[in-house]
Parts: structure tokens; sequence; C-alpha cells
């Protein structure tokens, strides 16, 4: 499973970085978590509010600071 | 009732009275009453806004007519939420969907203007009917702004070359409940709330003392008079300041009601939400300072030219 971050670095993008990299370790499951800053691959994935999280190369969240269960409960439905 | 009960516990029970008393009457009323009506319109503007993003206001922008998506941009400025961190994705993304360079910067004008912090600081301190004015005529700058920078060749300034969309993306559809609508717009309002509390207190703290201590002469002289650069300089003021909009506009309160003109003051508060100093660095990394010059100073004008109609018909 691959997790991606979807920020350019504002405070909330950080937060949600740290809130996913706890859900995965909470979660069990094996994945790989890359932040992406490139704001021309955020646009590639059509999204305008940052923080947006993507899993498996699919939009499942924009412009949300995720709570630690709720990306939990994402990563379990992925 | 608030004020009574306020009025009891500053002068009666704690005994304080004449000048001192005053300004401790007038800051415990203001902080308390301005902290409730914060918390109550920035829930209910946050509740409001989880049925917007800015996803959905693209995909209802692209392919809009000029004038029209010139209103529309606007319009929904009031309703979804926006960051200035967010702006550049924001700006990028309204090009790749094809949206007009004047439609986009109409949407960029009235967001931050119409931001929750703004209204509701607004709507406690001087009521319905000053914040509609303020909404109303900041709407008018942001469409007849935007539509102004759309007549200029301005596509040039634009230093990324924005590739159109590739086909359909594919956006949660997710439907949040209720309780989770109510949950969202509890954590924004919280959120906001640490972060502006303080200043409230600071500039009702500073407001408290010229309510109690600095004659209304004084303020007519140097911050109220008709003189004609009263509002020039209100507007080159509220630059700067953008960050602190809930610690200003609770001064700027104090000083209407201690003489400052009424148009200047509009000016001021407009020039600190819809003029913000950080937004124009973050967009200098995407667009050439000469488009930046030429949106701050048709905004600049358009502030000014309310100030100085409500300075000449109040």
């Amino acid at each position: 499973m691959k997790i991606e971050i979807l920020g350019t670095g504002c405070t909330k993008c950080k937060a949600l970085e740290e809130a996913t990299k706890q859900a995965v370790a909470q979660s069990g499951k094996f994945a790989q978590i890359e932040k992406v800053e490139d704001i021309m691959k955020i646009m590639e994935y059509g999204v305008m509010s940052t923080p947006g999280l993507v899993i498996d190369g699919k939009v499942v969240s924009t412009g949300k600071l995720l709570s630690v269960n709720e990306i939990i409960e994402l990563i379990k439905t992925h | 009732m608030w004020q009574d009960l306020s009025g009891k516990i500053v002068l009666d029970w704690l005994g304080f009275s004449g000048r001192l008393g005053d300004a401790l009457h007038f800051f415990l009323y203001d902080t308390v009453k301005i902290w409730f009506l914060l918390i109550a319109i920035i829930f209910a503007v946050s509740f409001l806004r989880t049925w917007f993003n800015t996803e959905k206001v693209r995909a209802y922008l692209a392919g809009k007519r000029e004038f029209t998506g010139n209103v529309l941009a606007a319009l929904f400025g009031i309703i979804t939420p926006f960051c200035t961190c967010s702006a550049i994705p924001l700006f990028l993304g309204f090009l790749q969907a094809r949206i007009p360079i004047g439609v986009t910067f109409s949407f960029l004008i009235s967001a931050p203007l119409n931001n929750e912090i703004a209204i509701a600081m607004l709507f406690s301190l001087f009521g319905w009917k000053i914040t509609a004015i303020y909404i109303g005529f900041g709407l008018a700058v942001a469409i007849l702004g935007g539509w102004l920078i759309g007549r200029f060749n301005v596509e040039k300034y634009v230093l990324i070359s924005v590739p159109p969309l590739s086909g359909d993306i594919e956006l949660p559809t997710y439907t949040p409940s209720l309780k989770e609508r109510i949950s969202e717009a509890w954590n924004n309002t919280r959120d906001i709330f640490r972060k502006i509390y303080l200043w409230v207190m600071v500039g009702v703290g500073v407001g408290a003392w010229f309510h109690g201590y600095v004659p209304a002469e004084f303020i007519a002289q140097y911050a109220g008079g008709d003189a004609w650069y009263a509002v020039p300089i209100a507007v080159l003021m509220g630059i700067p300041m953008y960050a602190s909009a809930a610690g200003v506009m609770p001064l700027v309160e104090v000083l209407t009601q201690k003489g400052m003109m009424l148009g200047s003051a509009l000016s001021f508060m407009m020039a600190v939400t819809a003029l913000s100093l950080p937004e124009a660095i973050i967009l200098k990394q995407i667009l050439h300072i000469r488009l930046i010059a030429l949106f701050f100073a048709i905004i600049g004008a358009g502030i000014m030219g309310i100030g100085f109609l409500f300075n000449t018909i109040l």
C-alpha cells in the first residue's frame, strides 16, 4: 500500500503527515508513506485544497486534517 | 443583560470607579461578548462550509461566461473555505480548468475579504447593517476588480505553464453525516478561536484604554478628519495587518465611536483582509511582480473609492 500526503508545507499538511504515520503504525498494515510537495504533481491529482490524502493513487480526502482514527478507517477500507 | 451584569461585577463587586472602572467595564463586557459571538458565528459559517469545497466550485465555474463567472466566483468566495497557504494550488487549479484569469482573481479577492473571522468580528462589533455593507461592497470590488484584471493581457505574467486537466478527475464522493459535519465545524471553530482569542483581548484592551482615557478630540484630530488623505493612509496601514484582523477590528470600533469616519474605517478593514501581504508573497512564486502590482493597485483603488464614497455621503 502506498499513501501520499499532498501539501506544500502548511501546518495542517505537516500535522496530517504525523497523523498518517501514527495511523499506519496503529493499523498494523505495511504502507509506504510519501509527502508530495511538488505543486505540479498535486495539480495532477486535481486537488486544490491542501492537505490531500491519496491511497494507492486514489484521492480520499482534500482540505481536511483527518484524525488518526479517520485515517485508520480509510486505510482499512482500501 | 450582560452589559448590566458586567457593570455590576466591575463597579459594585470589585469596587472600581471613575475612568478605570469605565475602561475595565468596557473591557470585560466587550471581550466576553465578542468571544461568545465569534464562537457562534464561526461555527455557523464553518458548518455551512462543509457543503462546499474548492474542487466542486471549480467544476461549477469551468466553462461559465466571463462576467457571469466573475459574479459567481465572488459569491462562492464567501462560502468556500480558504486559507492563504492554499492560494497557489487554487490559482493554478482554476487555470488548469481553463477558468479565465479575471474570474480566478474575483474568487481570490472575495475569499479572504469574506473570511469567517472578519465576518464574525464585524457582526459582533458593528451589527448586521455594517456587515452587510462590508460584504456587499466587498463583492462589488471582487467582481469589478477581477473583471478589470481580465481586461488586461495578463496571461503572460503567469510564470508557470499550466497544462489543461487531463481526463476526468476522480475526487472523493463520500458525503459526511450531519454528526461528522458538526464535529468538523466544531474542530475548525476551536482551531480558529485558539489562534485569535488573545488578539481579541489585546485589541479590546487597547480599545478600552482609548475608550476610558483618550479624548475624542484627539482621535478626531488624527484619525477622524475628513481630510482627503485619511482614506489612502487607512488603506496603506491595513496592508501589513492581515494576521491580526481580530485584534485590529475592536480598535476600529472604538475609533469610529470617537469620531473616525465610517468610510475610512471600512477602507481600513477591507485593506486588512483583501490586501494581504503574506498572500502577495506566496503568489510571487508563480506570478510576475507586475501582475501582483496590478492586483494591489486595482483593489486598493476600489477600496479607496468605497471609503471616499462613504465619507462623502454619511
